[in-house]
């Protein structure tokens, strides 16, 4: 078990030794979300601005235009929320190589309560022309999104989250922009999920599978742009779909896969993820089993969808 | 051919002729662009991507139709193009977007964020360790934004004695002036007490421009530019009707009467 936010200092820190566009900018918290790591080893290349997220994305997008790859991050309800309009206008409009990385991602900050806990990120970004958004489900995949998006020309957003999560990939299993993992495969139905509700789907798939129903697993790591020929391979086994996200259920991954789809061919998809409320004080655990995101309510959430046909 | 007269001239004729844009805040940036692109910045209209040169952010984006016009007589695109200015698929956008035209260093036009991209920006030169100088300009009224405070506090701090920024005083907003919607003032005490050097000047004089960019300074540079909205036609001066409203072709042939 190990935070995702490991994974982005990991993958920073690899990344500044390889491409010297690198730049990590940082709102005076390097401290908690670990960049004072890149400090240390890249001085001349770390900036804090203070709080100050506007300032952030606006420098972001001086340095990307004077040729750098800034990656500025905080925690993600103030690394997108506090500097919406920056990342639309200045950062998308113009098409500029920053990397945005969400920290403290969904419910996983528990006790810091509905303040601190990004569920509607994914949503704002994923809405944004030209942007790229990741949403890894372990250290392992967090520190290969950051060294996939030194590819990606525009802008790219990484979420990641300071709770512990099991490992589920192998230091070396690349992320591609527009690709999916399929984890799992069964002809009964999908669990599609990101982040760390990815492991939720597959403890939720060990147990659908105690009682003999056969899912598939699909991590959509690629939130935008969403791997086509993963939907396409579960749209054609069943379109019994359940979405889980440590998110709203609007905008974000159930939105993507219900916009996909809708356009396609008729599926039943029901969401697992935040239903239009904040979140509140508590461990993580207790966070998100209050917002129903438990490997159980994904179980439930299946079974429930078994009897549709299309 | 870079004669404020006539710059204002070819200013009210592209506005005229896209029936909308911004003429009063776009006449009071006159003089500061000739002396910007004619005397201070090293730029190299055939070559606009050259990676050296200095670089201009036109923060207060709405006013584009005077940044086009100096483009255009700097030789960056044909002066005809000017005709096409915020029509469909003619590159003149409303608010500059730099993808579309040769010779915009950065698209802006939601006010507040150019001075934080500039700092960035001439950040970044100075970690290239290039020569280039960054020059952003800023209404009054856009001081209004909080997020140019986060930048202004970031700029001295940084030691960016790359950049350059001027302050279009011109008193009047959107709604009315600047000190009846939400006064900014006083502008020298807020600056200097963030850490910058502060020049002013007379917005519309050569030689008093001239003199403001002249001052030493070891960290960023502001100069207050004294401008007049609507500067140089009587019945669009210091007036908020004509901060965002095209003449008709009776009143671009009074002001072309006054622009002789």
């Amino acid at each position: 078990m190990r935070p995702t936010r490991d994974g982005y200092v990991q993958g920073l820190l690899k990344a500044g030794e390889i491409d010297h566009r690198i730049v990590v900018i940082d709102g005076d918290v390097s401290r908690s979300t670990g960049t004072v790591k890149f400090k240390e080893r890249f001085p001349e290349r770390f900036i804090n601005l203070g709080i100050a997220e506007q300032n952030m994305a606006e420098y972001s997008a001086g340095l990307a235009l004077a040729g750098f790859m800034p990656f500025y991050s905080t925690y993600a309800v103030f690394a997108v929320g506090r500097a919406l309009d920056q990342i639309r206008t200045s950062i998308c409009n113009m098409n500029l190589n920053v990397r945005i990385g969400g920290a403290h991602g969904g419910t996983s900050v528990g006790p810091d309560g509905a303040t601190h806990q990004a569920l509607e990120d994914i949503a704002c970004t994923r809405v944004m022309p030209n942007m790229t958004v990741l949403v890894p489900a372990d250290a392992n995949q967090t520190a290969q999104a950051v060294l996939a998006s030194l590819d990606v020309n525009g802008p790219v957003y990484i979420r990641y989250g300071r709770n512990p999560v099991p490992e589920i990939y192998s230091e070396s299993k690349p992320v591609i922009p527009g690709k999916g993992h399929l984890l799992r495969e069964g002809r009964h139905g999908s669990l599609i999920a990101v982040g760390a509700m990815v492991a939720k789907a597959l403890e939720a798939a060990k147990i659908l599978a105690s009682e003999g129903i056969q899912v598939s697993v699909a991590d959509m790591v690629s939130i935008k742009p969403l791997d086509s020929e993963l939907m396409d391979y579960l749209l054609a086994q069943t379109g019994i779909f359940v979405t889980a996200e440590d998110h709203q259920i609007a905008g974000g991954l159930f939105g993507a896969v219900s916009e996909y789809c809708s356009q396609k061919k008729p599926a039943k998809i029901t969401p697992v993820g935040v239903a239009d409320r904040f979140g509140c004080s508590g461990t993580p655990e207790e966070v998100m089993k209050s917002c129903n995101l438990t490997a159980l309510n994904i179980v439930e959430k299946l079974r429930k969808s078994l009897t549709w046909k299309p | 051919m870079n004669s404020p007269n006539a710059l204002r001239r070819l200013i009210l004729q592209m506005i005229h002729t896209a029936g909308s844009g911004h003429p009063g805040g776009s006449l009071s940036l006159v003089e500061i662009l000739i002396h910007l692109y004619w005397k201070e910045m090293n730029v190299r209209p055939d070559n606009p991507n050259w990676e050296d040169r200095d670089r201009l952010v036109l923060s207060k984006g709405h006013g584009a139709p005077a940044l086009y016009a100096v483009l255009a007589q700097k030789g960056y695109f044909p002066l005809e193009r000017l005709n096409g200015l915020r029509k469909f698929g003619s590159g003149l956008e409303g608010h500059p977007h730099m993808q579309s035209l040769k010779g915009l260093d950065c698209s802006t036009g939601s006010l507040g964020q150019g001075l934080g991209i500039s700092a960035g920006l001439a950040l970044g030169l100075k970690m290239k360790k290039s020569p280039a100088r960054v020059f952003c300009i800023l209404g009054d009224g856009e001081l209004q934004e909080g997020s140019i405070w986060e930048s202004a506090m970031s700029a001295p701090f940084e030691k960016l004695d790359n950049l350059t920024v001027i302050v279009d005083r011109n008193r009047v907003q959107l709604d009315d002036s600047v000190r009846h919607v939400m006064p900014v003032e006083p502008l020298e005490e807020k600056w200097r007490a963030f850490g910058w050097t502060v020049a002013g000047c007379d917005g519309h004089n050569d030689r008093s421009i001239n003199e403001a960019f002249r001052t030493s300074h070891d960290g960023p540079l502001v100069i207050i530019a004294e401008t007049v909205k609507g500067k140089g036609i009587s019945f669009m001066e210091n007036s908020a009707i004509w901060h965002g409203r095209a003449p008709n072709a009776e009143e671009l042939k009074r002001a072309y009467g006054e622009l002789q």
